[in-house]
């Protein structure tokens, strides 16, 4: 950019500055920051050097060829799944008056971004089966963190037990938010494993080993001792499966991110958080409620409907150190992306894709599990990510994989469960093209007779 | 806002449910031509869910009509204080969905990331430098759980020096957002609120008084939410220090000093950023942002995971500190957000982001003056990134509240101000035009808020009804909150 030329985001120029300073009184904009102790003013301090828009784009074009190619084939899963998305759902959440927009603290000009809140919420109660939903937390580990601390509150125990195969992740974000609130977190084995002393019971849907887990003897194993029962599910599996509020969960918690646009390395994403109706005052974040206009339109008829947040008693700029959570900002954006998706699926769309994903994941574990020396884990009812174990060691089989183009499944080799011992997880899904696993068995099959 | 709707159509009653069709479809969905593998046993499986049934072309429609009913930076003059709403870059958002960057997966090794990380290194860097402390985690998903990483490292160091059992206090202005009680008191700690003095700055001897070992840290926002920079805050740390205690900053405001001053160089142990402010991401109507949090090396064995660190041999990975207080998410944070917040990094430099600073802090004291007069000005003095006005005087002359004086300045074309805070403000109208609006803007908004003024002793009735010409008109939010409808629901169980 030539010298002293204006900043394409900074309107002023050095005329209008003139102007403004001579109005305001002062000689320079620096005297504007006269009260800032000389001793620390105007540090050298570097950045990289500014770039024009042109070699902006360049520059970061040539950074993600760097990544891997969007083409390679890729088996990880194990808490982010490759979706079929709609185009409508980035086209329109593309839309600047969406993105652009702050928290709709003034509701007579931020109709859109509540009034699809309540769409997000209302889509959650059915997706969950629970009552009542806010508009997201950050992602599917801090809304079970959130979960774990409501139980707490709602109970007035001190410890929460996490029911083993858990996404680690959301061990060690619950883990972070508990030290924090004194809560003893119990990373237990079997529904039995819950007593007396915890405020919930915590299972994932399904399982982090990929597994369709029976939701309601661990809601009754719950409920027996007095504790909440918190699912964490793949809001996708829930096209097909059994609502975890049939099932008997006071708490659904959940990742909206696979079903709102690409990974993008693990975020933003949303957290879904919603829950049974007796627990809505304690719940964490952002509600939108429906209302009336105070008076009929100047222009006549009845008062219109519209929707604003509501039940803001709970939150932290009301309510600052007795608030319910901290949570400001959140990931309305994510969520709505989340909910065009969803309702552009449709009741039927999801169910189809839901089976889609389940059919093509079995058809290519069972072509694994067809090839000499490769075992396909049976851990009873699974939906979209299976355990393999091969002749190599995990890590030596992803090396191999990835020296063909292939990115593997998940090295979950060290961890406890004995039927993870030197496997790995693949996930295929509806969005898995095929094409990608005739490469992948192929790939294998050469692995298996050369080792 | 491109469209009004006509008066007479209550476009919130039709949700996409009661649009529905059944039999419509949005989208199709390939069939399966392989071998059918059974379905597990029903009792694992749902009957059905009730979802709308549209067609693609009136979900578009529906969903372009909530947006018309939207207001954004895109839309005209966003002068919400303490937001930092200014223009969003749109290169920002080409750039962060390449494809490269948009599909790489969070488990990915390193190795199929490297173009990712090493922007996240160099933000990494660029942050560090910006903040003048020189460990950052790039974890945090937004100011609030920035801070709680914030709070939770000092837990942690404590924990480390045997006296968290001791320090179970954090001491916070009466001026701060109320994230900052919030997070204190969910990681534990009770709450001592600290007065502000009457030059608007943090009370010396009321800091004084409070410093013993039972405080933790004290939580500071700099420049404050008056828009005023908190004297002697170099000389506060140094107290605080003294005492034992951590100085935690809450970096909301960073766009008022970017290059002016650094929250290490004065003593800072711990801050956090808003990228989603200063480094101009786009807010989304509620996210996402990104927090990232900055710290001195003492702290920096307790940063939230992951780390972004380059190798000896220049490849980028993802280190979790020895003394982590652990992830706050379940992968890398936000990294869409922090792409964006790198590029826009990278269109500024550092002399760029010091002209950002002087043009925030040169528009916020030209607004000042241009309203000068025609509202209470409780701190009346130059400012830096905002200026807090009060409309105490429209109260009490003519009844006007500064509720009605925002809805009114809808009717004008611009978003309403940040209102009622700061708390210690009486009918606070807090107002940040930001270095991107041009002098005209400015110009535009101080006549609407003076004709506001005049329009209050006229015709208050006139600002009790507004906003007239928005969407819709005021809600009853009482009855939102006594009567809360908060799902969609069948005609026939409503």
């Amino acid at each position: 950019m030539p010298e002293g030329s204006p900043h394409p985001y900074i309107p002023a120029t050095e005329a209008d500055r003139a102007r403004m300073l001579a109005r305001v009184g002062v000689d320079s904009v620096d005297a504007l920051f006269d009260d800032l102790p000389a001793e620390y003013r105007d540090p050298a301090f570097e950045l990289p050097p500014q770039l024009t828009e042109p070699e902006l784009i360049a520059l970061l074009e040539e950074r993600a060829a760097v990544n891997a190619d969007p083409g390679r084939p890729n088996f990880l899963g194990a808490g982010a799944y490759r979706r079929s998305i709609p185009s409508i759902a980035g086209y329109l959440t593309s839309r600047s008056e969406f993105v652009t927009a702050y928290t709709p603290y003034q509701p007579e000009i931020s109709q859109g971004t509540l009034q699809s809140a309540f769409e997000y919420q209302s889509v959650v109660c059915e997706l969950t089966g629970m009552d009542v939903s806010n508009t997201g937390l950050y992602d599917v580990a801090s809304s079970t963190a959130e979960a774990c601390l409501l139980a707490a509150r709602a109970t007035r125990r001190s410890a929460v037990a996490l029911l083993e195969p858990v996404h680690p992740g959301t061990v060690d974000v619950v883990r972070a938010y508990a030290r924090g609130a004194g809560i003893r977190v119990d990373v237990v084995r079997a529904g039995s494993d819950v007593t007396d002393e915890h405020a919930c019971l915590v299972a994932q849907q399904p399982d982090f080993l990929g597994t369709i887990a029976d939701l309601e003897p661990l809601a009754e194993a719950a409920h027996a001792v007095d504790a909440l029962f918190v699912t964490v599910a793949d809001p996708f599996a829930l096209g097909l499966l059994r609502s975890p509020g049939d099932a008997g969960a006071d708490i659904v918690t959940g990742e909206g991110r696979d079903l709102a646009g690409a990974p993008a390395f693990g975020g933003p994403s949303v957290g879904l958080f919603a829950a049974r109706q007796q627990y809505l005052r304690q719940m964490p974040g952002r509600i939108v409620g429906r209302t009336k206009e105070l008076e009929a339109p100047p222009g006549g008829g009845e008062p219109r409907t519209g929707y604003v947040l509501t039940l803001q008693a709970r939150e932290q700029f009301i309510r600052r150190e007795r608030a319910t959570s901290n949570v400001s900002t959140a990931q309305a954006l994510i969520a709505l992306a989340f909910t065009i998706t969803v309702q552009a699926l449709g009741p039927r769309g999801l169910r189809e894709a839901a089976e889609l994903c389940y059919q093509r994941a079995h058809a290519a574990a069972a072509r694994v599990a067809a090839l000499p020396r490769y075992d396909v884990t049976d851990r009873g009812p699974w939906f979209q990510e299976f355990l393999v174990r091969g002749p190599l060691p995990a890590a030596e089989l992803a090396r191999e994989l990835a020296a063909r183009g292939i990115t593997a499944g998940l090295d979950v080799s060290d961890r406890a469960e004995p039927e993870a011992r030197d496997a790995m997880l693949f996930a295929v899904t509806e969005a898995t093209p095929d094409a990608h696993v005739d490469t992948l068995i192929e790939a294998l099959a050469e692995i298996g007779a050369n080792s | 806002m491109s469209v009004v709707r006509p008066a007479n159509e209550d476009f919130g009653a039709q949700l996409s449910f009661d649009r529905s069709a059944p039999g419509r479809r949005a989208v199709d969905v390939p069939s399966w031509g392989g071998e059918e593998t059974p379905l597990p046993d029903a009792h694992l499986l749902r009957d059905s869910v009730r979802l709308p049934e549209l067609s693609q072309g009136s979900l578009v429609r529906y969903y372009t009509a909530l947006s018309a009913r939207n207001y954004g930076i895109d839309s005209g003059t966003y002068p919400l204080g303490s937001c930092t709403m200014k223009y969003n870059p749109k290169v920002d958002d080409l750039v962060a969905s390449l494809p490269g960057f948009a599909t790489a997966h969070p488990q990915a090794p390193v190795e199929e990331a490297q173009g990712t990380l090493r922007i996240l290194l160099e933000l990494r860097r660029g942050l560090a430098q910006v903040t003048g402390l020189p460990h950052v985690s790039l974890a945090p998903a937004a100011g609030a759980h920035g801070e709680l990483a914030g709070v939770l490292m000092i837990t942690r160091a404590l924990e480390d020096r045997g006296e968290l059992a001791t320090r179970r206090r954090i001491l916070v202005p009466d001026s701060a957002h109320g994230t900052n009680p919030a997070t204190a008191a969910m990681a534990g700690y009770s709450v001592t609120e600290i007065p502000t003095a009457a030059n608007g700055s943090l009370d010396r001897d009321a800091l004084a008084r409070e410093l013993d070992e039972t405080v933790a840290a004290v939580m500071a926002t700099v420049p404050n939410t008056l828009g005023l920079w908190v004297q002697g805050i170099e000389e506060f740390a140094d107290l605080i220090h003294d005492a034992g205690a951590y100085l935690y900053g809450d970096g909301a405001n960073l766009n008022a000093i970017m290059g002016r001053v650094r929250y290490g160089d004065l003593g800072f142990d711990v801050v956090h950023l808003n990228l989603h402010k200063s480094f101009s991401t786009p807010h989304g109507g509620g996210g996402p942002g990104a927090g990232p949090v900055a710290c001195t090396e003492e702290l920096a064995r307790y940063l939230p995971a992951p780390i972004v660190v380059e190798d000896d041999d220049s490849v980028v990975r993802l280190e979790t500190p020895e003394r982590t207080i652990g992830q706050l998410q379940q992968f890398h944070g936000n990294v869409g957000v922090l792409i964006r917040a790198y590029a826009y990094m990278r269109a500024l430099g550092a002399e760029g982001l010091r002209a950002v600073s002087g043009q925030a802090v040169l528009n916020a004291n030209y607004l000042r003056v241009l309203m000068h007069g025609h509202y209470d000005l409780p701190y009346d003095r130059p400012v830096l990134h905002e200026v807090v006005f009060s409309g105490t005087r429209q109260r009490r002359e003519h009844g006007v509240r500064t509720y009605d004086i925002a809805k009114r300045l809808i009717d004008h074309g611009f978003h309403p101000p940040t209102v009622y805070f700061p708390l210690i403000v009486e009918e606070a109208l807090m107002m940040e035009p930001t270095e991107t609006e041009p002098p005209e803007a400015i110009e535009a908004l101080a006549d609407a808020m003076i004709a506001i003024a005049a329009e209050s002793a006229e015709d208050p009735e006139t600002l009790h009804g507004a906003p007239w010409t928005a969407p819709i008109g005021r809600l009853d939010e009482a009855e939102a909150a006594r009567r809360p409808v908060l799902r969609w629901q069948p005609p026939d169980d409503e």
